[in-house]
């Protein structure tokens, strides 16, 4: 799968989308289903939890473990994608068009990777 | 250093994710992932490679009082052509492993061990062996194919003739020719589903992959990875050595009452008589979301009553499952307890093994 160069990355595997009004996408890259495997639940926090950057704000399980989700920004969780609380699987399907979390009122932002940054970073991890 | 079996060319040809497991380097689960592979086991075939398995045998005129005298199960009333599950323990009565012992003839027999297990095992039987009998460890020579799944019986009809093919569960056929290769044959497995193993020469076990193979892609065969192997013995609730099963814990502790029997002599028998019932395995369903996984403390309350030994979520039964040993008589079937998943309380309900039983 080709990564998006819409989208920047964390070490920690997540991508964030900046959309309109200062409000971002957080999701998980293909490298981190990839590695995860078949996912069965993930846990979301709530609308209008404050997330930090270089924090977990949830947590995605699959049958063979379960991984932290950081957050690449500091903000308040604006809208959370609750169809991944029946269909975690989507994730598994399209990691670029399924968002966990958006976050609004950007405070703090990680230093984050383009995609040729990011996937020179995965092959140095997967090997 | 980590061993290949014959087949690890092949299975990284089929995109298998290869993992380090007992010694060897195995696949953990295959493109397809292994909730598919579960799925497909419970629904059509899957195909598993269990080279690693060590075989054992013991032969001669003391064989048979060898095998009682080292193993809780009593093998004198075992027919020849049938296999029996069996612990063995420690002068303390725990557990050094769970094997099952094939019959071959009056005087011979195959035992079947857990591939991390198998050099302590030949050491401990080794040094317990009666008089009048041999002793030979063929693990290296022997590759080992597992067939699971309800349209098993129709893959391997396709490759053998049906007179030469073992019926009963826990019966076993010597010399099976299958499309050619010679294999002893059992009805055996580690899923709860109906199947087969085959035991050929570990040169022949590539071909005898790729027979059966092409014979299942109309039933539905894929292959399957040790992902699938544990979550399908999970679901039907058959402990595995190194979680439900150590040399601390003892056989009645373990709940396998069935294969320790107590009119006749074994090493450990004493002890595990005089340690009595500590702890129990028990079994329970996660309530609502979440997933329970090994080395998590069990609560009543807010007393801690013991600590899971394996868990995850099983795809036929679409739902989060665990093992845990915990104090006897602290907890009833239908009792809800709780589980502490990384600083969270997860509800569940102790339920009566087996999760799942093919019909």
């Amino acid at each position: 799968m080709k990564t998006p160069t819409t989208l920047k990355y964390s070490k920690t595997h997540e991508w964030i989308r900046v959309m309109d009004e200062g409000i971002v996408e957080i999701g998980l890259t293909d490298f981190a289903q990839s590695e995860l495997g078949s996912l069965v639940f993930v846990n979301l926090p709530d609308e209008g939890d404050e997330v930090e950057s270089g924090e977990a704000f949830g947590d995605v399980e699959s049958v063979k473990a379960v991984s932290d989700v950081i957050s690449p920004v500091s903000g308040v969780v604006a809208e959370v994608n609750e169809v991944l609380l029946d269909h975690p699987e989507l994730i598994n399907d399209s990691p670029y068009e399924t968002w966990l979390i958006r976050v609004s009122d950007i405070t703090d932002e990680d230093e984050l990777l383009d995609a040729e940054a990011y996937d020179q970073f995965c092959e140095t991890e997967g090997s | 250093m980590e061993l290949k079996t014959p087949l690890y060319d092949t299975h990284v040809k089929l995109g298998g994710k290869i993992v380090p497991f007992g010694g060897y380097l195995l696949p953990v689960e295959y493109e397809t992932g292994m909730l598919k592979e579960h799925l497909a086991v419970r629904q059509t075939a899957g195909l598993f490679d269990v080279s690693h398995m060590g075989e054992i045998f013991i032969e001669g005129k003391g064989a048979l009082d060898s095998l009682n005298f080292i193993m809780t199960n009593d093998f004198t009333n075992l027919k020849i052509g049938r296999v029996r599950y069996t612990l063995m323990c420690n002068d303390d009565g725990g557990i050094v492993d769970d094997l099952i012992v094939y019959r071959l003839a009056e005087n011979r027999f195959m035992l079947v061990v857990n591939a991390a297990n198998t050099a302590k095992d030949d050491a401990h039987i080794r040094a317990h062996l009666l008089p009048d009998t041999e002793m030979h460890n063929r693990s290296e020579s022997i590759g080992l194919l597992a067939l699971q799944g309800p349209h098993s019986a129709a893959i391997l009809q396709k490759l053998a003739d049906q007179e030469s093919i073992p019926t009963g569960y826990y019966s076993f056929r010597e010399h099976v020719q299958v499309d050619g290769i010679e294999c002893l044959v059992s009805r055996t497995g580690y899923t709860g589903e109906y199947g087969y193993e085959f035991y050929c020469a570990s040169d022949e076990v590539v071909e005898l992959w790729d027979k059966l193979m092409d014979a299942g892609s109309e039933f539905g065969l894929i292959p399957c990875g040790l992902g699938a192997r544990d979550t399908l013995r999970l679901e039907a609730s058959m402990p595995l050595y190194g979680h439900e099963m150590n040399e601390s814990l003892t056989p009645l502790e373990a709940g396998l009452d069935f294969a320790v029997k107590m009119n006749k002599d074994f090493i450990g028998k004493d002890a595990i008589i005089k340690k009595g019932v500590l702890c129990k395995r028990v079994g329970m369903r996660v309530e609502g979301r979440g997933i329970i996984r090994e080395n998590q403390d069990v609560y009543l309350g807010e007393k801690k009553i013991g600590v899971t030994t394996s868990g995850t979520y099983l795809a036929y039964l679409k739902g989060a499952y665990a093992m845990a040993y915990v104090e006897t008589g602290a907890v009833e079937q239908g009792d809800k307890v709780e589980v502490d998943v990384r600083g969270r309380r997860i509800k569940a309900e102790i339920v009566p093994f087996p999760f799942y039983k093919a019909e």
